[in-house]
């Protein structure tokens, strides 16, 4: 059964035309992953799932089980379970970490009708994770983000997903800059929410983080549109032969 | 977001803008020795006052209008304004104040009522130029506080007024110092005796009613040897197409090992979004850390008003005295502040701390100007001065000019500034994590502002927050 169903999607940033006729479904319970070159358009695909101000739709829809969901608020479609881990994550000065976990946490909550936690219970959790995740507690005393090193906000990305436990779950090169523990830290993560419902797209260049989360679906986009679809063996023939053979055609 | 409906969806947004249905006797607009000669009489006052307020009025002939400050408005006309206008009916007594009166306070959250006295704070609400109800005196009256209103404190203490008035704010301290002390029509005096701590908050709510009124409240706090208070002001005006004028003055004195904590809660009518009908708000605050060990801490939330001109100051006298000055000041619409503090160090080891936060939405222009003076006897003085500016959107400015003028070359003054801006993606990101944009908004405003609201009485800090919230509700895109 498809999770999300994207159809014949034309996306632009300005004036610019960026997805250019993109289709694109994706299995319940599965990983999908997207590869392809800079520019292609993968970050911009993320972004008009999750409703980024950036992103003018032209054309095409965007089915995330079973409802459109193009024309709904950015928070809206977080609360219904979808979560962007960000290529490059915003700095939030003033707030702080914890303060904003637990606000987004109750705030799904809320809407899915449950009690909301309080700071205690909240932290117990979210100490927990962090320590899984090999986070330092005192990152969730910071302001949200600031100054924290690129592994470091990668950290918190992975570690805002395990807290939320959206269906969603979309992971814009969420290896890169990463030493090899935190991969393994972050693959682990991402490993635990498996749970054969939810649904993975994971964006990467590289095949290190795929010897980890085991791929089910591969992807290739390019130049505005996914020209490739294949098992998880494709990765290996992209690896040695690149892009220049796909699309074009 | 496009900018025209940022702009729809905030307009008309001013909660308090309801005018209050009671008959008014008002002086026809002008200003001459006649018209001050009148309010004097109004007012029952003694002979020495009525002289004050001319010696005043001749002062001010003299002055000038400064036009220093980084904000810009027409010119106002002076003779254009009625100084003075009050409830027909004068209340008697408690029970006597006109229902609708009350009803009005009860919409602005103010607790006049029995029940929500329980709550511990003693309240004397001002409406236009008179000071219709002060809860609580007589228990006060029980520990020696007086709280009354200073028309009252002019005819019942002459000997603290004469001593303690015009003595921290000169008569001519500036135009519009010398403007109130004129035709001040209101306000409120406190004095608590020797070595006592006053158990409850104080408080005054100002009004402006009447149209064309303009409202010049002047407050007398003194805090005796060993004593503390905490005071606070809270302000609202209905919504006029005139712009209103209020020039206050307060005076705070803290004797030797005295406490003195002021806050303001700022809340006048800001003009629609091109600033029309907004009050101007002049104001003169000093305190004066005048014995040995003694503190006065000034504590504000400026929200309203279209223009604000004020710069609670703290006079440290007394060696080792400390001067605190917390602010948070939030422009949108067109409303233009121009804000800060002085803190001139005279004694020995005296230590001053500023706060300043600057919010900046829609057009709105925000700017700070603090001066740190250390005299030369100031030995071991010390300044810490911080000083934070949050832009909302790219049309509004924040502006600081800070000044130092170090006569003691022994002084240990430190000084930080940032500017951040809210950004679309700082809310897009906060939003992509379920969190709706109004609360993202506050979440990053109430981070920038928690370091001021931690010094605000607890129940402030709530109407604090939500005032904000208030304030800056659809000015995001
Ligand atoms: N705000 C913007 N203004 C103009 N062009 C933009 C903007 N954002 C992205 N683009 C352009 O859109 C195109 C697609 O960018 P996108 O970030 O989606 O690529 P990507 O496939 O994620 O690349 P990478 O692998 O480098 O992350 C690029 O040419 C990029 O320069
Ligand atoms: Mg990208």
């Amino acid at each position: 059964m498809n999770m999300v169903e994207i159809k014949d999607l034309y996306a632009n940033i300005g004036d610019k035309k960026i997805l250019k006729g993109l289709n694109l479904e994706l299995q319940e319970g599965k990983v999908h992953v997207i590869m392809g070159p800079n520019g292609a358009g993968k970050s911009t695909l993320s972004k008009a799932i999750v409703g980024h101000y950036d992103i003018e739709i032209e054309n095409g829809s965007i089915v995330y089980k079973g409802e459109d969901i193009t024309e709904l608020e950015p928070e809206e479609r977080a609360l219904k379970g979808i979560f962007l881990s960000f290529q490059n994550p915003v700095e939030v000065p003033g707030v702080s970490n914890a303060y904003f976990l637990r606000t987004a946490v109750n705030a799904k909550r809320k809407y899915e009708g449950k009690e909301e936690l309080n700071a205690a219970e909240f932290l117990r959790k979210a100490k927990e994770t962090a320590n899984f995740l090999g986070m330092k507690p005192e990152l969730l005393n910071r302001s949200l983000n600031e100054g924290f090193s690129g592994g470091e906000k990668k950290r918190n990305e992975t570690l805002q997903m395990l807290l939320l436990e959206p269906d969603f779950i979309i992971l814009d090169e969420i290896d890169s800059g990463l030493d090899i523990d935190a991969l393994r830290a972050v693959s682990e993560g991402i490993n635990k929410l498996k749970d054969g419902k939810r649904t993975f797209l994971v964006i990467t260049h590289y095949s290190r983080i795929l010897d980890y989360i085991k791929p089910d679906v591969v992807h290739v986009l390019k130049d505005g549109k996914i020209v490739k679809t294949a098992g998880s063996e494709l990765v290996e023939v992209l690896e040695k032969e690149g892009y220049a053979a796909l699309g074009e055609s | 977001m496009a900018q025209e409906e940022i702009d729809k969806a905030i307009a008309g947004d001013y909660k308090l803008g309801f005018e209050i249905d009671i008959e008014q006797d008002t002086v026809p607009p002008g200003l001459n020795e006649d018209v001050i000669r009148f309010i004097s009489k109004k007012k029952d006052e003694p002979d020495w006052m009525t002289e004050l307020r001319l010696k005043a009025y001749r002062k001010w002939l003299e002055m000038e209008e400064p036009h220093w400050a980084n904000v810009e408005y027409e010119p106002i006309d002076y003779q254009a304004i009625s100084y003075f206008s009050a409830p027909k009916q004068k209340p008697k007594s408690l029970d006597e104040v006109d229902p609708k009166i009350l009803e009005a306070y009860e919409k602005l959250g103010i607790p006049l009522e029995e029940q929500k006295q329980l709550q511990g704070i003693a309240v004397d609400a001002v409406v236009d130029s008179v000071s219709v109800k002060t809860t609580y005196a007589d228990e006060l009256k029980k520990l020696g506080i007086i709280f009354c209103s200073i028309s009252e404190a002019i005819r019942d203490y002459p000997e603290l007024i004469k001593k303690y008035m015009f003595s921290v704010v000169p008569m001519n301290d500036n135009f519009y110092a010398a403007l109130n002390s004129t035709v001040f029509t209101d306000g409120t005096f406190v004095y608590i005796p020797k070595g006592v701590r006053c158990p409850m908050e104080l408080s005054t709510y100002f009004r402006i009613n009447a149209l064309n009124t303009g409202q010049f409240e002047r407050t007398l706090i003194v805090a005796d040897e060993g004593s503390y208070v905490s005071y606070n002001e809270g302000c609202s005006a209905p919504m006029r197409d005139d712009s209103q004028l209020h020039a206050a003055v307060v005076e705070l004195v803290a004797l030797k090992d005295a406490e003195i904590k002021y806050s303001t809660i700022q809340n006048w009518y800001p003009g629609d979004k091109d600033g029309k009908g907004g009050i101007y708000n002049f104001v003169t605050k000093r305190g004066l850390c005048l014995g040995e060990n003694s503190k006065i801490s000034w504590t504000q939330v400026e929200t309203g008003s279209v223009i604000t001109w004020k710069y609670p100051s703290c006079i440290l006298k007394g060696d080792g005295s400390v001067g605190e000055f917390y602010s948070v000041a939030v422009t949108t619409l067109a409303q233009q502040a121009d804000t800060g503090t002085k803190m001139i160090h005279l004694g020995k080891n005296t230590s001053s701390t500023i706060i300043s936060k600057g919010i900046s939405a829609m057009k709105g222009q925000n700017s700070y100007r603090g001066l740190v003076k250390i005299g030369k006897d100031a030995f071991g003085a010390r300044n810490f001065s911080e000083c934070d500016s949050l832009l909302i959107g790219s049309r509004c400015g924040a502006h600081t000019f800070p000044y130092l003028e170090d006569k003691s070359s022994h002084a240990k003054v430190e000084h930080e500034a940032t500017t951040t801006k809210i950004s679309e993606e700082q809310l897009f990101y906060l939003r992509q994590r379920g969190i709706d944009e109004e609360n993202a908004v506050s979440m990053i405003v109430h981070g920038f502002c928690k370091d001021v609201f931690a010094h605000l009485p607890m129940e402030y800090a709530v109407e604090a927050r939500s005032l904000l919230e208030l304030t800056l509700e659809g000015s995001v895109g």
